[in-house]
């Protein structure tokens, strides 16, 4: 892998420390994970279904805020700062979210989906500054040349795999520090799942992704590191090559290879 | 055998409905001839007029659609905010708590009171408040009905609307909190539009309802047959002015009731289908 | 992040919370009227909610006056408007229940057809139907040709009226049912009928019965269309071809007769109570036999 710089915990760009999230008192779906990411890689989280895969990377842009029951606990540093103790609007810009249903915004047309950050965030651009967001976004998620011409149709007449990158370039207008993705090919066919998958290869080279995956041979496909999850705690994290290859942990190899999951 | 009777008779009762609003559509009309030939449809709509007196006896019913529109539309403004926040909290804010509940289940007992208990209240407690206030000197009049009436369609109102807005999918509004929206954002900018034509047509349907509400109206409005001058003046609505003189009439003046009923009854299925078309336009989109 | 973006996240905020308390304030304002009026209707009816009540006829003007002026509670009470609201909306019952049932059952099995989607639409325009107007067509259809206000107008009225609620709330559960319970009915060879009858009516049960309940809570309070219908009376009427009184009727008599006064928050308790428990048991009802 063409890592520039030399994993160590100061230049990560985001770091885990004893993250926990429970969703009633007592009941933890994350149990104490720590975990650094680097920039510029693909990290892919695996494991079963429940495992909390999910609800560990919705910690990190503080979705878990929106629903008053959910505690999380532990430090999440992004960029130097802890976003449990920041304004989660904040955080939320600065961690970008792509969902595994796709989702635009039905109301809007193509172009405004992709300046709906903007617009959500009550920043006023001017028609100059909104068509450079709009091509740039769309063009680095090769969308531009399939919509540019019907900018002002609605994005739900996109096909799946259409919709899922406009998300992906409405997230990327913002120009948020990471890109956290949910499951973000389940619900499309292997073409369109294809094409995500090369355009997150491209898009690494200037963001650093998180990817949650139920896909063992996507996170082997993309990834450059991994993390593999079971019962809420993280079990393995390391370099996906060596970890598809050579295992440390007996629940990481009894999963690759297919004993549950 | 016996299903094809029992399907057959099945279809005879959906059948009765259609028949029941044939002969509903004949018995208004045809009980109302008399009316518009006498004044033509257009010259008993646009006059005023109203005189049972029978050396100049003469009928219109302007004065009554007038005093009808300003009722219902004046209640419809006063009851938005109050049914448009039952529906953010019902829909929104609180959706699936037991708080939500609680108000849901208030809000319903409103629709439950009987019409005529709400003009005893809106005569004896609402109007000495008017009085008080200075809004008029006896109490009565569009005010004092329209304000008793906002109350009533607030649930018609709210329940519609709410409804609409729990159905945002929260993977919609979480995309956009994801964005940094804050949650007036979110409204604003994603359930209001996606909700936005079944809130439109829960409020033409509160509108129906107001339009046609009779006891309360009755007991409230003051019962005067001219157009109202004004929002403090008193007035008769189309349903109010039939329940205070149907006992009393016959002839043409009975006519005349009845080919108001007939307007009502226009009016009320033409709302009816504006708001099935608004509802329509929300499923394509 | 620059001076400029954290003071407009400080206004969004604030926005934002203030939507919030607005709604929460409005929400809380509009649930007010409905205490007001109850504690209205309690605190006025309860001194003459006494058993003559439910014993006596309402008591001529005359003898009220007579009452008040010797300064002693005015006697009678709402028998005939008790009796007369139970004949009529029972009659309007059996009328409109059958009839809703079925058109229920059809609109749930024959969805998307197009004879059902207008039976559908006529069933919402009667439904939005003002209540005196059907009062209008109940006089046309039954006062008129019969030559007198009855007991049977009146019912026909409330009928009209209580149909599409019945309807809608039959359709409403049939949908919800899965269609899997058809289905293996017809699949152990049950007749359609059968079906009906021993599968989708009895599983429906709760949400059938809560809409028949709601529907006669609905009309158990309607004035207007019985004022052009069953006119009132006062004495206890169980003949249906005869001029009838109702609970809501006799509390517009009072209303209107200044020595009667006194009669007019008891009766409305009475109305409310009825109402409410129907409500109530609805509730209830709804969430024991929930589908």
């Amino acid at each position: 892998m063409e890592r520039i710089n030399t994993p160590t915990a100061q230049n990560a760009v985001l770091q885990l420390k004893d993250v926990s999230v429970s969703y009633s008192p007592g009941k933890y779906a994350v149990k104490k994970v720590n975990a650094d990411i680097f920039p510029h890689t693909i990290t892919a989280i695996m494991g079963p279904s429940g495992c909390g895969k999910s609800t560990l990377l919705r910690a990190i842009n503080r979705m878990h805020g929106l629903y008053a029951n959910i505690q999380t606990t532990g430090e999440i540093i992004l960029k130097g700062k802890n976003v449990l103790a920041m304004d989660p609007m904040v955080v939320r810009r600065m961690a970008g979210m792509v969902f595994q249903q796709p989702n635009p915004f039905p109301t809007m047309s193509i172009y405004d989906n992709v300046l709906a950050g903007y617009t959500l965030n009550g920043i006023r651009l001017n028609r100059n500054e909104k068509d450079e967001i709009v091509e740039q976004s769309l063009k680095s998620v090769s969308l531009w040349e399939e919509v540019k011409d019907v900018m002002n149709k609605r994005g739900s007449f996109l096909s799946g795999g259409q919709q899922q990158r406009l998300c992906i370039a409405r997230t990327l207008a913002l120009k948020p520090e990471v890109l956290l993705m949910d499951e973000p090919t389940s619900a499309l066919d292997p073409i369109s799942t294809n094409k995500i998958e090369e355009l997150l290869l491209e898009l690494k080279q200037q963001y650093t992704i998180i990817i949650v995956t139920h896909n063992m041979s996507q996170a082997a496909r993309i990834s450059d590191n991994s993390m593999f999850m079971y019962l809420g705690e993280l079990v393995e994290h390391g370099n996906t090559t060596q970890m598809f290859t050579k295992p440390k942990h007996k629940r990481t190899e009894e999963y690759l290879t297919g004993v549950f999951g | 055998m016996k299903d094809k009777i029992f399907k057959s008779f099945l279809f005879a009762a959906a059948l009765f409905i259609l028949l029941l609003l044939a002969a509903i559509v004949y018995a208004l009309v045809s009980r109302s001839g008399e009316t518009f030939q006498t004044y033509g449809f257009w010259g008993f709509v646009t006059n005023s007029e109203w005189d049972p007196r029978s050396a100049t006896e003469e009928y219109g019913a302007l004065s009554f659609i007038m005093g009808t529109l300003y009722t219902a539309f004046l209640a419809l403004v006063l009851c938005v905010p109050f049914s448009f926040s039952v529906a953010l909290f019902n829909g929104e804010y609180f959706k699936g708590k037991k708080i939500a509940g609680v108000v849901r289940s208030v809000v319903d007992l409103l629709a439950g009171i009987p019409s005529i208990v709400y003009g005893l209240w809106g005569f004896y407690t609402v109007r000495p408040i008017l009085i008080d206030l200075g809004v008029s000197v006896q109490g009565f009049g569009i005010i004092l009905s329209a304000l008793v009436l906002a109350i009533m369609i607030i649930p018609y109102a709210s329940s519609l609307s709410g409804e609409f807005l729990s159905m945002i999918s929260n993977n919609l509004k979480e995309a956009a909190y994801s964005l940094g929206a804050t949650r007036l954002e979110v409204v604003k900018h994603v359930s209001l539009p996606n909700a936005a034509s079944g809130i439109v047509a829960s409020y033409i349907l509160a509108l129906g309802r107001a339009l046609g509400e009779t006891m309360a109206v009755t007991m409230l409005i003051g019962n005067t047959n001219r157009i109202p001058g004004g929002l403090r003046d008193t007035g008769n609505t189309m349903a109010s002015v039939i329940a205070n003189q149907f006992g009393e009439a016959d002839g043409l003046k009975l006519s005349a009731l009845i080919a108001i009923g007939l307007l009502l009854f226009i009016i009320t299925a033409l709302i009816n289908l504006i708001a099935k078309l608004v509802m329509k336009k929300l499923s394509h989109a | 992040m620059n001076q400029n973006i954290s003071i407009s996240y400080k206004s969004r905020k604030a926005k934002d919370k203030t939507l919030f308390m607005l709604v929460c304030l409005c929400s809380a304002i509009a649930m007010v009227p409905l205490f007001f009026i109850v504690w209205d209707v309690i605190s006025k009816g309860y001194k003459n909610f006494n058993f003559r009540l439910f014993t006596e006829v309402t008591p001529s003007s005359m003898d009220a006056l007579m009452a008040t002026t010797n300064g002693e509670p005015i006697p009678g009470g709402i028998i005939n408007g008790i009796t007369g609201s139970l004949l009529i909306v029972g009659l309007a019952i059996l009328f409109a229940v059958p009839l809703g049932l079925f058109i229920g059952i059809y609109l749930s099995n024959n969805r998307g057809k197009r004879f059902a989607r207008l039976v559908s639409y006529l069933t919402d325009l009667l439904q939005g139907m003002p209540s005196i107007v059907i009062g209008i067509i109940a006089y046309a259809w039954v006062v008129k040709p019969l030559g007198g206000y009855s007991a049977l107008a009146g019912s026909v009225a409330l009928a009209i009226m209580m149909l599409p609620m019945i309807v809608r709330s039959t359709e409403e559960t049939l949908k919800m049912l899965p269609p899997a319970y058809k289905e293996a009915g017809l699949a152990l060879g049950a007749s359609y009928t059968n079906v009906v009858f021993r599968i989708l009516l009895p599983s429906g049960f709760g949400g059938i019965f809560t809409g028949i309940l709601l529907a006669i809570s609905r009309v158990m309070g309607e004035t207007a269309p019985l004022m052009l219908t069953a006119l009132g009376a006062t004495v206890v009427n169980w003949k249906i071809m005869e001029p009838t009184s109702a609970i809501p009727l006799l509390i517009w008599d009072f209303y209107n007769d200044p020595n009667l006064v006194d009669l007019i928050w008891s009766s409305s308790l009475l109305l409310l109570i009825v109402i409410f428990l129907l409500n109530w048991i609805a509730k209830i009802v709804a969430r024991k036999w929930n589908v």
